[in-house]
């Protein structure tokens, strides 16, 4: 059964039009892509799949994947003029349009180039009513919808490694809301997906970083949050 | 807790109160926000939305898919001429609604109620009627608490998106949402509220998606027109003692089960209806190729 948490979901979002799905929601997945690649963003390549493709553009659909790259909020007026904001900041944004193989048809795939040479892949779908969800990030399967901290961990798959990471956010006192772990298929590597109430010190993810058998983490914040820029 | 219509009633009844306050409560309950926090959430809602529905009426410019605008121009020149139809207070109101479609299908910012297709309804509603009645801001923000109370029972048993039960469920919903505010806005009983949105939806039951090109521009605007009049003609209904045959709970239910057995080419897949039309099809094609 659904749920109504607030009636400033049912009055609401706040928004630039002309679409939840296709406007707000395409702003979100920018935001959450922007946080995979830690905020730092020298050039984009936007893969559009099938809703999105076919009618982003008289939906303002890239416009908003820019906006949300550049941090903006769905109600930023900024959001119109995100292109143009882009150039003057002289990132590259390029977009094409692709079969990404998935089912649902308000998806895309977006590629970041780090300034240190590093480069993202965020793959996401726009739900309606603005909710997200990712479901990958650089090859790890995900789940995320944008409302809380996460932390995304890949590592080898061994005994009491989970244990020793909720130890780490036990000892910092970081409430843990939700905790998903994936294993491989057959493979040695694994993934655990962790959204925390509030949020983790870069000290704490660090300290996840440096752990044995850890292969790679990323922290994402929630798009709920308002970032100044 | 309120699920249903029948609870609102009774939960009302039962403390003497509006709609509006019962709104209010619950959302202190669910959200631990304090009352003052939310009713100035709900002035900024407001506020966009006054915004919105003004926007259009006295500039013009282009929407993304070009298809529709200017509406709101010609209907406020008609009327300025003194040569109305259906008097000042309907017209007042559909320009609103031209309006914040407008603003809306050209990247302005608007608030979705209960979504962004179906946004112009609801303010066209409220701030009309509570400019014709010099109602206070307050009181328009009473309004908006009514209907949300109202698009919260449609959403926990049925659905308010076009892409799941059609524009009744979107364009339909608003109308009763807005319907609903403007009986308590206007001294109508809990009763008389839930009537009024139990006709608005019935009155277009079985509406479908079909927009053209699948942008929200037409024959959305003219929907969004169309239905801030629906809530206005149910709410002098409801307020003259007419009552819904059919109550509230079951209308939505009904409208429910309607939208599920809706084929998918009617469900914003701007595939059959309108979209589906010679020329429907030909300003997809136009769009498409610049
Ligand atoms: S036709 Fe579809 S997109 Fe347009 S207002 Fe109705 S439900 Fe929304």
């Amino acid at each position: 059964m659904k749920e109504v948490n607030s009636i400033f979901d049912v009055i609401g979002p706040i928004m630039i039009g002309p679409s939840s799905s296709h406007t707000a929601g395409a702003a979100r997945l920018g935001k959450i892509a922007r946080y995979a690649a830690q905020k730092d963003i020298a050039s984009v390549k936007v893969y559009l799949h099938g809703s999105f493709a076919e009618t982003g553009d008289g939906h303002g659909t890239k416009k908003a994947i820019a906006a949300g790259l550049l941090g903006m909020e769905p109600y930023d007026e900024r959001l119109r003029n995100s292109l143009q904001i882009m150039d003057e900041k002289n990132i590259d944004i390029d977009f094409e349009n692709k079969d990404l193989e998935v089912s649902h048809p308000n998806t895309a795939m977006i590629v970041i180039k780090r300034s240190t040479g590093e480069t993202d892949r965020v793959t996401g779908s726009s739900l309606g009513g603005g909710s997200v969800i990712v479901t990958n990030i650089n090859g790890f399967e995900v789940e995320i919808t944008g409302d809380y901290y996460t932390i995304i961990t890949k590592h080898i798959d061994a005994k009491g490694l989970i244990r020793d990471v909720t130890n780490i956010l036990a000892e910092e006192s970081v409430n843990i809301a939700n905790m998903k772990v994936i294993r491989g298929y057959g493979k040695k590597e694994a993934s655990m997906i962790i959204e925390t109430d509030e949020t983790v010190e870069v000290e704490v993810i660090d300290k996840i970083k440096k752990m044995e058998k850890m292969i790679d983490v990323i922290y994402i914040l929630p798009i709920k949050e308002n970032e100044d820029v | 807790m309120y699920r249903s219509g029948k609870d609102i009633i009774r939960i009302c009844n039962e403390r003497n109160i509006s709609i509006w306050r019962l709104a209010l409560d619950e959302e202190i309950e669910l959200t631990h926000l304090s009352e003052k926090e939310i009713l100035k959430k709900m002035n900024e809602v407001l506020k966009v939305m006054k915004k919105s529905s003004e926007s259009f009426i006295e500039s013009d410019s282009k929407t993304l898919g070009g298809i529709i605008g200017g509406e709101s121009i010609k209907l406020k020149k008609r009327m300025d001429n003194g040569k109305s139809l259906c008097g000042d207070i309907i017209n007042k109101a559909m320009i609103k609604a031209f309006s914040t479609s407008q603003h809306n299908a050209s990247m302005g910012k608007i608030c979705a109620a209960p979504t962004a297709g179906s946004s112009g309804i609801i303010p066209a509603a409220v701030i009309t009627v509570a400019e014709e009645y010099n109602l206070s801001k307050n009181e328009a923000v009473k309004g908006l608490l009514t209907s949300s109370a109202i698009g919260k029972i449609i959403t926990l048993n049925a659905t308010v998106a076009g892409a799941e039960g059609g524009c009744q469920a979107e364009c339909g919903s608003a109308a009763a949402m807005a319907s609903a505010a403007l009986v308590e806005m206007l001294g109508g009983s809990p009763e008389m509220a839930l009537n009024a949105a139990a006709v608005s939806l019935k009155n277009i039951m079985g509406l479908i998606c079909d927009p053209i090109a699948g942008l929200v521009e037409a024959p959305c605007s003219k929907r969004n027109a169309s239905g801030v009049v629906n809530a206005m003609i149910s709410a002098e209904m409801a307020l003259a003692g007419i009552e819904s045959v059919v109550p509230f709970d079951e209308v939505v239910e009904a409208m429910k089960r309607v939208g599920d057995d809706m084929n998918s080419d009617f469900k914003e897949t701007a595939r059959g209806g309108i979209a589906g039309t010679p020329t429907g099809i030909r300003i997809k094609e136009n769009i498409k190729n610049h």
